[in-house]
């Protein structure tokens, strides 16, 4: 297991301790799961695209095409000639500009999302297992009552009580998944405290602040990294699921979700491409983050194997 | 067993409480009542509807109605959309068939996903347990609402073979695409649980005196391996149930099924709180009580937990 770390004994010597040493180490492990590096790689394929694409959309997202509106089931489809690369959508506007917003809002639901959850899932898992006690007592235990609320209602009926805006999905998002993070942080806090070195840091006075920033954290990043790549594809879902239902983001703004239900819904029509290119871009996404997070798991905690 | 069972039913209370006071709150926040439209009331209409659903009277005193409504005669009050209807006859007509499917989706996720993992664990590394493997993360990637329109583009526009929605009463036809949609994505997710777990069971040392002593396979699966291999399984049942109430909001709104979750759907694209609060908290509700059979299963199966 950590016969990579003798083998580079220099790495343990300069620097500033362990925690550089096992970052290269996992980095070694990552690049040597193929699946993980080709995800990785078309990943930031994808991102590209949602960050570039517009520059090479020769429509934006909210342009009518008037010469294909009358018959877009046989007029509408792909083509490089009119400048509609993925082809129409049912109203006329370029699939293309609109699949390459649907990702943008889409990939910004992920990261942003996650990272609340994760942000806070954290904090407070660090708090309640770091400070134990009664303080932890009553902090899980509240966690134990918000897991058995059911989320998914509750945010629908805040998105329709508030009215529809993006921040406040991205932000209900990002609090319906911060419970299973902060059980997880506590859990791993509580093992890494009892530590001998955590031990020897407060024999020899280090204040409690040093201590959490300086051996509780860095210790706790495989996991946090670990969990936070796999909950961008589970806030992916969520999103996509809340657009579907056509309460999520709001025309001209759209979503994966938002595109597929379209396509989906005018199936009928023989208009494939409305449900193909976004379902390919929204599956091929979820697979990449799958594989990563499992290559990130193998890198980052050899002994879970 | 009987005090365990209690505590936790009394645990269930403040949840309750919260997410009924919450979501009252939140309800009562809303901008725009459920009678404000593009016409408005006069102000005299307006006051003599606000007060025959006691609307006008002080927050606190509506709540403590509400609370005690919902708890002693499970009565969510009237619908603000129709007026004819009661909280109660809506969710009456919806959620039979809600349970109907997601019961039967259910069974279907746990034989097929624990036949599953079961299959791959035992070859592991084998073509079987790739092919396991593959279907599970494939299953992963496709939920429900990408499941729904592939399974009508085939069974009912190529091939049509089976009707593309409705209910008719739960007749098989009808019965077939919801389940799959609806069961698929968390049979892979079992699957996966069961199958590392089943692993990591049959590496351990008891399964190795086993084999020792000369049991054959078959009855070291059956009679040691798949007890404590089936724990994480089943602690993954509870939010399974949740996943599938939710599911079935997607699978009610593709297939008009009728269900729970149209009523849900509809009630908050038409403002209804008081139909949407009444499902949240059943929904709510049915989460408390299957974490608790759950958690009976649980320390049922494993005689390390003491309650």
């Amino acid at each position: 297991m950590s016969d990579t770390a003798i083998a580079e004994p220099g790495h343990e010597i300069e620097g500033s301790g362990q925690g550089r040493s096992l970052w290269q180490d996992a980095r070694r492990r990552f690049l040597q799961n193929r699946a993980a590096v080709i995800s990785l790689i078309v990943m930031i394929l994808i991102a590209l695209i949602a960050i570039f694409g517009p520059l090479f959309a020769a429509w934006n997202n909210e342009e009518v095409d008037w010469n294909v509106l009358g018959d877009i089931a046989s007029m509408g489809g792909p083509s490089i000639e009119n400048g509609h690369y993925f082809g129409v959508d049912e109203l006329g506007r370029d699939l293309y500009a609109r699949v390459v917003q649907g990702t943008q809002v889409s990939l910004m639901v992920g990261v942003i999302g996650s990272l609340i959850a994760v942000t806070f899932g954290t904090l407070y898992g660090a708090t309640a297992g770091y400070v134990g006690g009664r303080t932890d007592n009553i902090m899980m235990r509240l966690v134990d009552i918000l897991m058995s609320i059911p989320y998914m209602f509750v945010l629908i009926l805040l998105l329709v009580v508030f009215g529809r805006s993006m921040w406040l999905l991205f932000v209900g998002i990002g609090l319906i998944s911060w419970l299973e993070m902060s059980r997880i942080v506590r859990g791993q806090t509580l093992a890494l405290k009892s530590k001998e070195y955590v031990e020897a840091a407060l024999a020899t006075g280090v204040k409690h602040r040093v201590i959490v920033t300086r051996h509780i954290i860095p210790n706790l990043m495989g996991i946090i990294v670990i969990y936070a790549t796999l909950l961008v594809p589970q806030m992916i879902l969520t999103e996509s699921f809340i657009s579907f239902l056509g309460l999520g983001v709001q025309e001209p703004n759209t979503s994966w979700g938002a595109l597929i239900s379209e396509g989906a819904s005018t199936l009928q029509y023989g208009t494939y491409w409305q449900l193909v290119f976004p379902l390919a871009f929204f599956i091929v996404t979820l697979f990449c983050f799958f594989f990563i997070g499992d290559g990130l798991r193998d890198a980052l905690d050899p002994k879970d194997r | 067993m009987t005090a365990f069972i209690i505590k936790r039913l009394l645990s269930a209370i403040p949840t309750l409480l919260i997410l009924i006071i919450f979501s009252f709150l939140l309800m009562h926040s809303a901008p725009g009542g459920p009678f404000s439209s593009d016409r408005p009331l006069p102000p005299e209409v307006l006051a003599n509807i606000e007060a025959k659903y006691h609307l006008d009277d002080p927050l606190p005193l509506q709540i403590w109605n509400y609370v005690v409504g919902v708890v002693t005669q499970f009565d969510f009050g009237p619908s603000f959309q129709y007026k004819d209807r009661t909280v109660n006859e809506i969710i009456g007509q919806g959620f039979p068939v809600t349970l109907t499917y997601g019961t039967i989706s259910f069974v279907v996720a746990v034989v097929f996903g624990c036949a599953l993992g079961m299959m791959a664990a035992l070859k592991q590394n084998t073509w079987l347990d790739y092919l396991a493997v593959g279907i599970s993360i494939g299953a992963q990637v496709l939920p429900n609402f990408v499941m729904a329109p592939i399974l009508v583009l085939i069974f009912t526009l190529w091939l049509g073979w089976l009707p593309g929605g409705g209910w008719n009463g739960g007749a098989w036809p009808y019965l077939i695409m919801p389940v799959i949609a609806l069961s698929t994505s968390f049979m892979a997710s079992i699957a996966r649980i069961m199958r590392s777990s089943l692993l990591e069971v049959m590496h351990s040392n008891f399964i190795r005196t086993a084999r020792a002593k000369g049991l054959p396979s078959r009855d070291i699966l059956f009679q040691h391996a798949l007890k404590p291999a089936m724990l994480p399984v089943i602690s993954y049942l509870g939010p399974t149930f949740v996943i599938m109430i939710t599911g079935s909001v997607v699978i009610d709104l593709y297939f008009t099924t009728g269900g729970i979750g149209q009523a849900f759907v509809n009630s908050a694209l038409n403002r209804d709180y008081s139909v949407m609060m009444g499902i949240t908290i059943l929904v709510g509700c049915l989460t408390i009580f299957f974490n608790l059979i759950v958690d009976i299963l649980y320390a049922w199966i494993d005689p390390k937990i003491k309650l």
